[in-house]
C-alpha cells in the first residue's frame, strides 16, 4: 500500500513539474495553402492536457490571419495568438467561434479587441452557460485556467460568402451538435472547418445535441466539394470518412437509446450497452455513451410512459 | 471509546461480523453511516449486493443508481445512503412480493460513496457500494420545478408503464411528479415524498418505500416485479399531499 502511494505521489510531482510552465504543445500543421491546424488530443479534459483536446485552425490571408476557435483557456488563446503572429509575421484580424462549448471559446480573452464572430445561438449559449462551463473547467484542468474569464463573441456571423485577403470564405449555419453550429468552407483552398458537427475517431459529445438535426446537418456537409476536412476533434482528413463515422455513431446511439426506452430499461442498463466493433477505434466511446444516456435518455423514456388513472 | 467496545462485543457475540472490516470504498463516513442508518447492527460487505452508477455524474441533480440483490434469502429492508451528502439517506425499500432490485436517480452534493445495505431475516446487513464523482451542487440547488414555479399543476401526477422482461419477470417504471426540494436551497423549505406503496390490483402490498430529500425531482423508479401487469400506488409527501394512482400496461 505504501509503495503504491509513493508511486502515485512521485507521479503527481513529476506531472506538476512538467506542467509548471503551462505551455501547450502547439505545433502548426499545414493542411492546405495558407491553412494550418493546431490539433488537440482525442482525450477528455485533464490536468495533463490542459484542455488541448480540440482542433483550432487559422487561415493566413493577404490581409491578416483568420482564427477558427480559441481553445479552452486564456493561456491557450494567448499562446495560440503569439505563435500565429510570430510564425506568419501577420496580425490576427478576425476570429470565428464554431459553437459555445468551453473548449472552443474560452481563449477569446486573448482576442477581445478583435471582431469575434459567432452565430446568435452560440453567443446566447456563451451568455447563458459560459460561467458554468468556466467554473467546471477550473475543476477539470486546474491552473491551466488561471485568470480565464468568459468573453462572449462580439459580432454576428452572417451566413454566405465573403472574400477576405484573397480567400473566398463561406459561413454555414447548422445545428444538431448545439443550437448554433458554424462551419467555414474556404472555397479558395477547399478546406472545410466542420466544428463539432464532425468527430474523427473520438466519440461525439451530446450535452446539447438534437440527433435528428445533427444528422440532417451532416447530409448538408457531405454535399460540399471540400478537399480537406477539419473535424472539431480528431485527425484532419482528405476524405469524408469522419462524416460517415460520426453519422454511423449517432444513428447507432439514437437506435440503442430508443430501443432501450421501448424495452423499459433503466439508465444504468443502457449505459452498459457494449460498443460495437465498428467503433472500436473511436476514443472514449464507453464514457461518452454514459454521458449521452444522461443527456438524451430522459426525454426518450418519458415518451414510453402512460398517464396513470388518478383521482383529481 | 464506547463504539469500539460495542464493536468488540458484537463481534464476540456474532461470529460472522468482522469488526475491523474496512469499507472497500474507504468512506471516511462509513462508521457514522453504520451507526446512524444501520443502527450499529452487524454487517458485512457483500458482493451479492450489486450497485451500479456511472463513475462520473454528468448531472449531479440526476445521478442514476440501481441495485440488484442476488442470492440472498428473505431481504427485509434495503437502505441507500450517499455517505458525503449533507442529507445522506436516500431511501429505504422493503420489497414484500417483488425482487430486491431498484433503479432511481438522486442528487449528489459532491463526489461520494453510495452504500446500499440489505438486511436479511437473520438481522445481518449485507453492504455493497459504488463511488461516484460529481461536480457538486446537486443538493443546494432549488428544483427546476420550484424555481420556475410551474410544479403546482403537475404535483402528484403519476405516469408509468409495464414491460415483459426476457427472464419472465416484469419491469414496472413509475414517474411521480414532485419537486423533492431538499430544504438546503435558501428560502425553499423541504418538500418531498415521504412514503410510497406498490400494491397489486387486489391490494396486496408488493413493496414499501420511504423516500428522502436526495431523491431526484420527479422521481423515476424502476421495479422488477413478478408477472403482474396492473398495480396501485399510494403515497404521501411531508405536506400531506396524497399520491393515489392505478397504473398498468
Ligand atoms: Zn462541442
Amino acid at each position: 500500500m505504501r509503495h503504491w502511494l509513493w508511486a502515485v505521489a512521485s507521479l503527481v510531482i513529476s506531472v506538476e513539474l512538467a506542467a509548471a510552465g503551462f505551455d501547450y504543445p502547439l505545433q502548426p500543421q499545414q493542411i492546405a495553402t495558407d491553412t494550418f491546424v493546431l490539433e488537440g488530443k482525442t482525450e477528455d479534459f485533464s490536468k495533463d492536457n490542459g484542455g488541448f483536446i480540440v482542433n483550432s485552425g487559422y487561415i493566413v490571408t493577404q490581409d491578416g490571419v483568420v482564427v477558427i476557435d480559441t481553445g479552452a483557456s486564456r493561456r491557450f488563446g494567448e499562446q495560440q495568438r503569439a505563435l500565429i503572429e510570430k510564425t506568419t509575421g501577420k496580425k490576427v484580424i478576425r476570429v470565428y467561434i464554431t459553437h459555445h462549448h468551453p473548449d472552443h471559446f474560452l481563449g477569446n480573452q486573448a482576442f477581445s479587441e478583435l471582431p469575434i464572430y459567432a452565430l446568435p445561438a452560440t453567443t446566447q449559449g456563451v451568455q447563458r452557460e459560459g460561467e458554468m462551463f468556466s467554473s467546471n473547467m477550473y475543476r477539470l484542468i486546474g491552473d491551466w485556467m488561471r485568470d480565464t474569464s468568459v468573453v462572449a463573441p462580439n459580432q454576428v456571423a452572417q451566413v454566405g460568402k465573403e472574400t477576405l485577403g484573397g480567400h473566398e470564405l463561406e459561413v454555414l449555419a447548422f445545428k444538431g451538435h448545439t443550437q448554433g453550429d458554424l462551419a467555414i468552407f474556404d472555397h479558395t483552398t477547399g478546406v472545410l472547418f466542420a466544428g463539432d458537427l464532425v468527430f474523427n475517431n473520438r466519440a461525439a459529445t451530446t450535452p446539447h445535441a438534437e440527433i435528428i438535426d445533427w444528422l440532417a446537418s451532416l447530409e448538408q456537409l457531405l454535399k460540399l466539394p471540400f478537399k480537406v476536412l477539419v473535424p472539431g476533434h480528431g485527425k484532419i482528413t482528405q476524405d469524408a470518412e469522419p462524416i460517415a463515422q460520426t453519422r454511423a455513431y449517432l444513428v447507432w446511439l439514437q437506435t440503442i437509446l430508443q430501443q432501450a426506452a421501448a424495452n423499459g430499461l433503466d439508465m444504468n442498463e443502457v449505459m452498459a450497452t457494449p460498443i460495437p466493433a465498428d467503433f472500436k477505434a473511436v476514443a472514449l466511446a464507453q464514457s461518452e455513451l454514459r454521458r449521452s444516456v444522461a443527456h438524451l435518455y430522459p426525454a426518450l423514456e418519458t415518451e414510453q410512459l402512460k398517464p396513470a388513472k388518478q383521482a383529481e | 471509546m464506547r463504539p469500539f467496545l460495542v464493536f468488540v462485543l458484537s463481534s464476540l457475540l456474532s461470529p460472522w461480523v468482522w469488526a475491523d472490516e474496512p469499507d472497500p470504498l474507504n468512506s471516511p463516513q462509513w462508521e457514522f453511516v453504520h451507526q446512524r442508518f444501520l443502527k450499529g447492527e452487524p454487517y458485512q460487505f457483500d458482493g451479492k449486493v450489486k450497485v451500479e452508477a456511472p463513475p462520473d455524474a454528468e448531472d449531479s441533480l440526476n445521478v442514476p443508481v440501481s441495485f440488484q440483490v442476488e442470492g440472498l434469502d428473505s431481504v427485509q429492508e434495503i437502505v441507500v445512503v450517499a455517505d458525503l451528502n449533507p442529507l445522506p439517506q436516500v431511501l429505504r425499500f422493503r420489497p414484500k412480493v417483488m425482487r430486491p432490485n431498484l433503479g432511481f436517480r438522486m442528487k449528489l452534493q459532491q463526489g461520494s460513496p453510495i452504500h446500499v445495505a440489505a438486511k436479511t431475516a437473520d438481522g445481518l446487513w449485507h453492504v455493497g457500494g459504488v463511488w461516484v464523482n460529481a461536480a457538486g451542487g446537486g443538493c443546494t440547488l432549488p428544483s427546476v420545478g420550484t424555481s420556475s414555479g410551474d410544479w403546482t399543476k403537475t404535483l402528484g401526477k403519476v405516469s408509468a408503464n409495464v414491460w415483459q422482461r426476457p427472464d419472465g419477470s416484469n419491469r414496472l417504471r413509475v414517474r411521480l411528479m414532485h419537486p423533492m426540494d431538499t430544504g438546503l436551497a435558501s428560502g425553499i423549505p423541504t418538500f418531498h415524498i415521504e412514503n410510497l406503496k406498490v400494491l397489486s390490483q387486489d391490494d396486496q402490498v408488493l413493496a414499501e418505500l420511504d423516500l428522502f430529500e436526495p431523491l431526484s425531482e420527479n422521481p423515476m423508479l424502476s421495479f422488477d416485479v413478478a408477472k403482474q401487469t396492473e398495480f396501485k400506488l399510494e403515497g404521501r409527501d411531508n405536506n400531506g399531499n396524497r399520491i393515489q394512482a392505478e397504473v398498468g400496461r
